[in-house]
């Protein structure tokens, strides 16, 4: 508890200062963000949300403590974005950034989907999405693709519980959780027309670009030195060539789409392995090349 | 008389914070708690009602509180215990019992003696309660079905 210089006591002291620097120290959220900046590739606006989010987190613990009114403040979000776009992965770290800052207790993610909301007879939803709530206090709840709890063509449909349910618990219990709604942009769009209660209570709509080329190959390098693999130069070459045909074909889901070239490329390496001489290197052994890649379907369509 | 079973209860009752602080302890321990309510308060008596089921995979008191303020407003006459399991090998047991809410006027017990063969004397603790059919032991004392 830092507070700067001479206005060390005094109840409501005009001129008492809070150093924020100490408070970001003490709280070390620098660390988290830090990871954020260095592990996600690309993401500008994300980074820069999460940024605002963090900093308005520690004015918020300031002002707590030279006594002035803090209202938790509603940190309910809605992530929206194509498939692959590192929706969940954010959604991961958020909980740990929110912990970090002291916003919730214990910094776990609970990550659901309709199926673990919605029940399957009358009566069989509220207390399977209380009992969700209930694991999920104190953390993150994560609902992906969260159009689908919400059905249109069928008025009968359970959905609707489990949203009233969700609505009056992050209405009531905003210090308790934070529930962070995904999905694909359009289909959230639809969805938060058709419950206006959830838009007026989400705070933060985030919206996930999709990667370009450059963050796609460095996306690409990174998840084959996940898995100890790296690229030759020709086969970087080849991988940049892979991106912009992929991209034009249907079903693109950006780094997905490139965490699967990667794990095709391992299979095609290892085929070419044990195919060849027999005798393989360390060096052999955890470089991709780029026939591995070149041989993709991608290249004769 | 005041019935004192479980751990705390030599002490004044816990507040809702304290309850919580206790819950919050046993989480980290990573044991599952539960809430049990009866309204026969002898010290054998070990089946309790649950109040659903033991709460696994909670990470925060605040889930565990809503139950047993939900537990109370649906039996505020009754004694409402939390107890906390622990599935560890080797312990496979409840680790921590106590009450977190008691009838207001609690009666107490009564000795019988009985004789047996021989003029022993065989003795046994009945609560004045019970002799109310359940449901109606503690509180007003509403009409009673005949």
């Amino acid at each position: 508890m830092s507070i700067v210089g001479a206005a060390v006591i005094g109840e409501a002291a005009a001129d008492e200062v809070v150093d924020l620097k100490a408070l970001q120290a003490e709280t070390d959220i620098g660390a988290p963000i830090a990871e954020l900046e260095r592990d996600l590739i690309g993401l500008a606006p994300v980074k820069q949300r999460i940024r605002e989010i963090a900093a308005y987190l520690l004015v918020a613990r300031a002002r707590e403590k030279v006594g002035l009114t803090a209202n938790p403040p509603t940190l309910h979000m809605a992530f929206t974005g194509n498939p692959g776009t590192g929706k969940t992965t954010v959604a991961l770290r958020m909980a740990s950034i929110l912990h970090r800052l002291g916003y919730v207790r214990k910094g776990h993610l609970v990550s659901v989907t309709r199926d673990d909301l919605v029940g399957q007879y009358i009566g069989h939803t509220a207390p399977k999405t209380k009992e969700v709530l209930k694991r999920a206090m104190g953390g993150v709840l994560f609902i992906d693709e969260a159009y689908y709890l919400y059905r249109p063509e069928n008025e009968k449909d359970y959905g609707q519980e489990a949203i009233e349910i969700l609505l009056q618990v992050m209405e009531n219990q905003r210090e308790d959780l934070v529930v962070i709604l995904a999905g694909y942009r359009d289909r959230m769009e639809t969805f938060f027309a058709s419950n206006p209660g959830f838009r007026s209570r989400i705070a933060h709509h985030i919206d996930f670009p999709d990667y370009d080329d450059g963050e796609l190959l460095a996306i690409a390098e990174t998840i084959a030195a996940e898995g100890e693999y790296r690229l030759s130069g020709a086969a970087r070459a080849a991988m940049a060539d892979y991106i912009v045909r992929r991209r034009r074909q249907p079903s693109f889901a950006n780094a997905r789409s490139i965490r699967n070239a990667i794990d095709r490329a391992r299979l095609r390496q290892a085929m070419r392995l044990c195919a060849g001489a027999g005798i393989a290197s360390r060096d052999n052994l955890q470089t991709i090349e780029a026939e591995d890649i070149r041989a993709s379907r991608v290249f004769t369509l | 008389m005041r019935v004192t079973q479980g751990a705390f209860s030599f002490l004044p009752d816990l507040t809702d914070a304290q309850i919580a602080a206790q819950i919050d302890y046993c989480l980290r321990q990573e044991w599952a708690v539960s809430v049990e309510f009866t309204d026969d308060p002898h010290p054998r008596n070990t089946y309790w009602e649950m109040w659903g089921m033991p709460m696994f995979d909670l990470r925060d008191p605040v889930g565990a509180m809503q139950e047993i303020k939900a537990c109370r407003a649906a039996h505020p006459d009754a004694y409402v215990r939390v107890n906390a399991f622990d599935n560890t090998r080797g312990w496979e047991t409840v680790r921590l019992s106590f009450l977190v809410q008691r009838p207001a006027r609690e009666p107490g017990f009564r000795l019988e003696r009985v004789e047996a063969e021989g003029r022993t004397i065989r003795y046994a603790v009945r609560a004045y309660a019970v002799d109310r059919p359940e449901g109606h032991r503690y509180g007003p004392a509403r009409e009673q079905r005949s």
